[in-house]
């Protein structure tokens, strides 16, 4: 029995179910896994070279793991007129990581997102269910702090 | 679902919306709680724990400058609502607010005025605090979709029902055919809201006519336009508006299912929406014989996979089928053959919105609003370098200089105002000499732009034009589906142009290899996203040449943006060695005793800025 099992019960056995599914199962394992794609593949009885090519094509996926906080950094239009491009480069350079990558005690990652509609807020970026605004650069320590502890 | 019950509920939501008791409803839309409303909920919540005070959420009144905002309603009087809120302040006036009292601190304004009464009975004023119509944000505008939002609690259907909903839908249920319903839309003028602009009327005559079994509905609340957040807003504070002209819509079409695609990067819009459908089946106003008619339609919603291609209505289409979101060309259109190669009508949030309203208002006041080609209101999101940054809605017509200057405040700090983007990454920039163009989709075509969704970004003299292009482009090429060689290759090639302009190594016919290659990308490319790519470049060089040349021929980005073509240094007549600059410095760039005038090093200066935003002396100076 396959392990997506829970997940691929909840849905309808179509093809048109593949975004669904994918969604959901990155939600649960963080990422989509070589094994995990196969078992859509196989679940949804759609070929893996589909499966391969949505999971590549739609930015919510990721291939490989992220951190377990992700920092959604806003690079929308108000928020990049307010800094953003400078806040994605000080968030690396603090976590350091280049672009895409884990940091090293697999604590964050970083993702620039189009946008998140907060932009009386500029610049923002948000850590899981919560959203920061007004970020001023010499603060980042302090919020990522929080995390750290 | 019948008549009796939804008097029922109407008597239920005036109740609930102007209680016997003391009310306070805090605005909770996602931009509320970023700015810290989710604390000041929780802190009411534990101090009215005992309190016979009741505590509500509510959306979003659109002035998200300052936010978190509630609004506090005394018996008896006009609801008033508080601004710039912390804890601390809540905790402050909330002893008033207990013995039914509204000090002026804090306050922006009383909600009056015929837009928040629902009773015969007038409410009195509120004592010493400023009227709705009294405030230049609010004044000027004309609130139709966004009427309930930041007013009424959008999980409560009765409250909803209260301020006039689903009478619209009862009445056509019962006493109008299909047709009768897209001959009022026809009439009404109402053009798309998501950057089309094309007749819905027209659309969803169309689409009727195919002769077909299976017919679709979709509300296109995907909202890619980096800067635009209004389909966001009215989701979360008045969700049964959308939904219920999304019924209106399905009946008149002739279709029994309906599907809404809300982006990913909005989780608090996809909950709301999932509870709302959750109720409407509970009411049933969704599923089987709505209002006890033969008409039987329900909605399921996709999330969007974060690729802003999925705005484009066939890519969107593939994207709920469970493929790549990949447009195809439009020589046969989706309302003939979309969703399932079936007719479908896909329309965006706020064009739902509008729905309700003109059959409420009727045809003949709904069209007093707007101008000959552009009927009704828009909302705008107007974010950037503003004093109010915030949603609005205007009547179509009212230029962008009484938008940006009455409206939103104008530009802070003394800064004058250079530019203003509309159409998103399809839009282009209108500068300050063309402010009097009144927002109308087809004035706005003309000089370049386009409506486009509403995303409206106001720039100041610190905006560099070339770096907006190369902005816009940078996010297009990342989100092109790749599918047509003129997009993938073509922007491709206009970024690597714009890059090397923003670096200080343009060539010297780079001015004419922009021109060309942005006329091709328009000519050939596939679809929307391709052939409008090119629109921030062609419209910043039309109205801003010389920041091109500038940039291409003197090596100069006189904006100060563009981080190759200056350098940060310290003035020795300002700095008084405070030392501030060299502690927030992230790369120990700055040395300097105290007292002494400091130094950048230029080899391990990254530009980043920090030094130039926390010199209290003017000190730091772009050179």
């Amino acid at each position: 029995m396959s392990i997506l099992k829970p997940i691929l019960d909840m849905h309808p056995p179509t093809s048109g179910s593949l975004i669904a599914v994918l969604q959901d199962v990155q939600d649960e394992y963080n990422y989509l896994s070589e094994v995990n794609l196969k078992e859509v593949a196989v679940g949804l009885g759609v070929p893996l070279q589909q499966v391969y090519s949505v999971a590549t094509f739609y930015n919510a996926f990721s291939l490989k793991p992220k951190g377990i906080h992700v920092i959604q950094v806003c690079l929308g239009t108000a928020c990049h007129l307010k800094g953003a491009s400078q806040l994605n480069e000080e968030l690396h350079h603090n976590i350091d990581i280049k672009a895409g990558e884990v940091s090293e005690d697999g604590l964050f990652s970083v993702e620039g997102v189009r946008c998140l509609g907060c932009c009386s807020l500029a610049p923002a970026m948000r850590i899981g269910d919560i959203t920061y605004g007004h970020i001023k650069l010499n603060k980042i320590n302090k919020i990522l702090n929080k995390y750290r502890s | 679902m019948n008549k009796e019950i939804l008097d029922g509920l109407k008597q239920e939501g005036l109740k609930a919306i102007y209680p016997k008791g003391t009310k306070i409803s805090v605005q909770m839309g996602t931009c509320g709680r970023a700015s810290g409303a989710d604390e000041i909920y929780r802190m009411l919540e534990k101090e009215l724990k005992d309190s016979s005070i009741i505590l509500k959420k509510t959306g979003c009144l659109g002035l998200c400058e300052r936010e978190p905002m509630l609004n506090v309603f005394i018996p008896g009087q006009n609801p008033v609502v508080y601004v710039d809120l912390k804890p601390k302040i809540v905790a402050e006036l909330l002893p008033f607010w207990k013995k039914g009292e509204t000090p002026e601190k804090n306050s922006l304004m009383q909600l009056n005025g015929k837009e928040f009464q629902t009773n015969k009975k007038g409410l009195k004023n509120a004592p010493g605090i400023k009227k709705y119509n009294e405030i230049p944000f609010y004044k000027n505008q004309q609130k139709i979709v966004l009427g309930n939002c930041g007013f009424i609690d959008p999980d409560n259907i009765a409250e909803y029902v209260a301020r006039g909903g689903f009478s619209v839908l009862y009445d056509i249920l019962t006493n109008k055919k299909p047709e009768d319903v897209i001959d009022t839309v026809d009439s009404s003028g109402l053009r798309g809201r998501g950057g089309g602009g094309f007749p819905a009327g027209k659309k969803w005559r169309t689409c009727r006519n195919v002769p077909a079994k299976t017919r679709y509905v979709i509300c296109n609340a995907d909202e890619g336009d980096p800067g635009a957040y209004m389909d966001r807003t009215i989701i979360e504070g008045d969700p049964f508006r959308v939904l219920e002209g999304m019924i209106i819509g399905a009946y008149a079409v002739g279709s029994s299912n309906g599907y809404i695609y809300v982006r990913a990067e909005y989780p608090q819009a996809v909950e709301t929406l999932k509870r709302s459908i959750n109720i409407l089946r509970e009411n049933s106003l969704l599923g089987k014989h709505i209002f006890g008619s033969d008409f039987s339609f329900d909605i399921q919603i996709n999330k969007g996979g974060g690729a802003f291609v999925c705005g484009e209505s066939t890519a969107l289409m593939a994207s709920i089928e469970g493929k790549v979101g990949e447009p195809r060309t439009k020589h046969i259109h989706t309302v003939v053959s979309g969703l399932h190669d079936c007719p479908t009508v896909l329309n965006n949030v706020e064009t739902w919105g509008n729905v309700p309203a003109i059959f409420s208002m009727g045809v003949n006041n709904y069209t007093k609003m707007g101008t000959k080609g552009s009927k009704g209101t828009k909302v705008f999101s107007v974010v950037g370098n503003v004093m109010n940054n915030g949603l609005v809605e205007v009547p179509m017509g009212m230029s962008l200089n009484e938008i940006v200057n009455d409206v939103a405040g104008g530009v802070p700090e003394g800064k004058k105002l250079k530019a203003v983007q509309t159409g998103g990454p399809s839009g282009g920039c209108i500068p300050v000499a063309l402010m009097d163009t009144p927002v109308d989709f087809d004035e706005l075509t003309k000089l370049g732009s386009m409506m486009g969704s509403g995303g409206l970004i106001v720039m100041d003299e610190n905006s560099c034009m070339v770096e907006v292009a190369r902005y816009f482009l940078s996010f297009l090429v990342e989100e092109s589906c790749g599918k047509c060689t003129p997009c993938r290759e073509g922007n491709y090639q206009l970024l690597k142009i714009l890059e090397r302009l923003t670096k200080g190594e343009a060539r010297s016919d780079d001015m004419e290899t922009l021109e060309e290659l942005c006329h091709t990308i328009q000519n050939a490319s596939l679809c929307a996203l391709g052939k409008s790519a090119p629109s921030p470049v062609l419209s910043t060089i039309k109205y801003f040449r010389k920041e091109y040349e500038e940039h291409i021929h003197d090596k100069k980005c006189n904006a100060g943006v563009c981080k190759a073509l200056f350098e940060y240094e310290i003035s020795t007549e300002n700095c008084t060695g405070c030392k501030l600059c060299l502690k927030n410095c992230p790369y120990e760039a700055i040395t300097g005793k105290k007292d002494e005038v400091h130094i950048i090093h230029k080899d391990k200066c990254t530009k980043c800025g920090i030094c130039f935003d926390v010199c209290t002396f003017d000190a730091v100076m772009k050179v």
